[in-house]
């Protein structure tokens, strides 16, 4: 039971990333007491990317913190309050939905779940252990780590291929690691891929073992189609597999689809009253900035509709 | 803008700043293309005001210095608590203040 001396906010977001920043943007305009929960800083997981080229109104490219800063500059301007905490548990009260943080509780009438996704791990041998000493998910952070020596990345989508270039530049050989036969990642990247001359692609391959001691010396791979086991020396292996959605605190609350991504109707609402999500741990946002961004107006614009029809 | 008591040291001051402190030190290897690196900045401004005097933040851009390879460093944010010399607890990632803070309270 929340008691009633906790101040109850027009809504809460939980998440501070492009999609919870937008949302915060909007339901401060509407004059909304919004608070925004953010476990780490405001950014989001765009702050692993080293050059944001495809959002629009940037035709020369943004760094990304440069872009998620102004967002919360101007979240804030109209009204936004943030606070730094990890929310661990959401429960009905009579006023609406209580948060618990880490740090205190917390009630809202409207609730924004925008809390983004995680990288996923491979869960083979050594990748844990070599974390940090030649495993990384970061490729802009640690690849200059590793100029000229032979880097391997793992993975088919946007970020593999923008990984894989950018380790290019610094390392002697990048080979990218693909379990399909064709990348998922947008043309753009596939072609500089393809024509970068210090990049190898192995398709239809998978990894079985990071192998080393102290540091990575090598990966234990296997073809798909053709059985074969090789070994392949690299410093280094940057994991770029997609991501996991972060919902612990609403698994059993609010329904997941099988990927365990929030599952949201039209209007960004969720399987419960007051509750909205967006961004990437919604159903609804294909893993892009703009998106992110699109999502997190529309579920502040129904959250909106929602709190007006109750007062 | 970093805190009041953070130092930013070079391959030149590290053995002053870091081996040389009469107190323990953290040490955080980062660059200003590392994105993680900013989202941990707030959280070492933190912890260099809640434990002025008796605990040293120390930043080293792995951009402009060496340092770096002699401690293993692979990754950034990389953190290391140095205490006379030696490094007692390495992390790498981001770290929330209370588990920095309880990595450095083990050696108060």
């Amino acid at each position: 039971m929340a008691d009633t001396t906790t101040p109850l906010w027009d809504v809460i977001i939980v998440g501070a990333g492009p999609a919870g920043l937008a949302a915060a943007l909007y339901t401060g305009r509407a004059r909304r007491r919004t608070l925004l929960l953010e476990k780490k800083i405001p950014g989001g997981q765009i702050l692993l990317t080293d050059w944001v080229e495809n959002y629009p109104g940037f035709p020369d490219g943004v760094a990304p913190f440069d872009l998620t800063d102004s967002f919360r500059r101007q979240a804030q301007k109209f009204g936004a309050e943030f606070a730094t905490d990890e929310v661990k548990g959401l429960s009905r009260t009579g006023r609406g939905w209580r948060l618990d943080g880490a740090r205190q509780a917390y009630e809202a009438r409207a609730v924004i779940i925008a809390t983004g996704s995680d990288y996923r791990r491979l869960g083979i041998p050594g990748e844990a252990r070599l974390t940090g000493s030649g495993v990384s998910y970061c490729a802009i952070c640690d690849g200059a780590f590793f100029g000229d020596r032979d880097v391997a990345v793992v993975g088919g989508g946007d970020n593999a291929l923008k990984e894989a270039l950018h380790l290019a530049k610094y390392a002697r050989r990048v080979t990218l690691i693909h379990r399909r036969d064709k990348f998922r990642g947008e043309k753009v990247y596939q072609e500089r891929v393809l024509a970068a001359p210090n990049i190898k692609v192995l398709w239809e391959t998978v990894i079985e073992e990071v192998v080393g001691q102290e540091q990575v010396e090598g990966l234990r791979l296997r073809h798909l189609r053709e059985g074969r086991v090789e070994t392949l020396d690299t410093a280094a292996l940057f994991v770029s597999i997609g991501t996991e959605p972060l919902t612990g605190f609403v698994s059993g609350l609010l329904e997941l689809n099988e990927w365990g991504q929030v599952k949201v109707g039209p209007d960004m609402r969720t399987s419960q009253p007051g509750i909205y999500a967006a961004g990437d741990v919604s159903d609804a946002c294909p893993k892009q900035l703009a998106t992110a961004v699109g999502t997190g107006v529309h579920a502040a614009l129904s959250v909106e509709e929602y709190l007006a029809a109750q007062s | 803008m970093a805190a009041e008591g953070i130092i930013h040291t070079t391959d030149a001051t590290f053995e002053a700043d870091v081996l040389k402190s009469p107190i323990p030190v953290i040490v955080d290897f980062w660059a200003p293309w590392c994105g993680p690196c900013h989202m941990i900045a707030p959280v070492l401004d933190e912890i260099a005001q809640a434990y002025a005097g008796r605990v040293k933040v120390v930043k080293v851009n792995v951009d402009e210095n060496q340092v770096a390879q002699r401690y293993q460093v692979l990754a950034i944010p990389t953190l290391l608590v140095v205490k006379g010399g030696e490094v007692k607890e390495k992390a790498v990632g981001f770290l929330s203040k209370d588990k920095l803070g309880e990595l450095v309270a083990k050696h108060l």
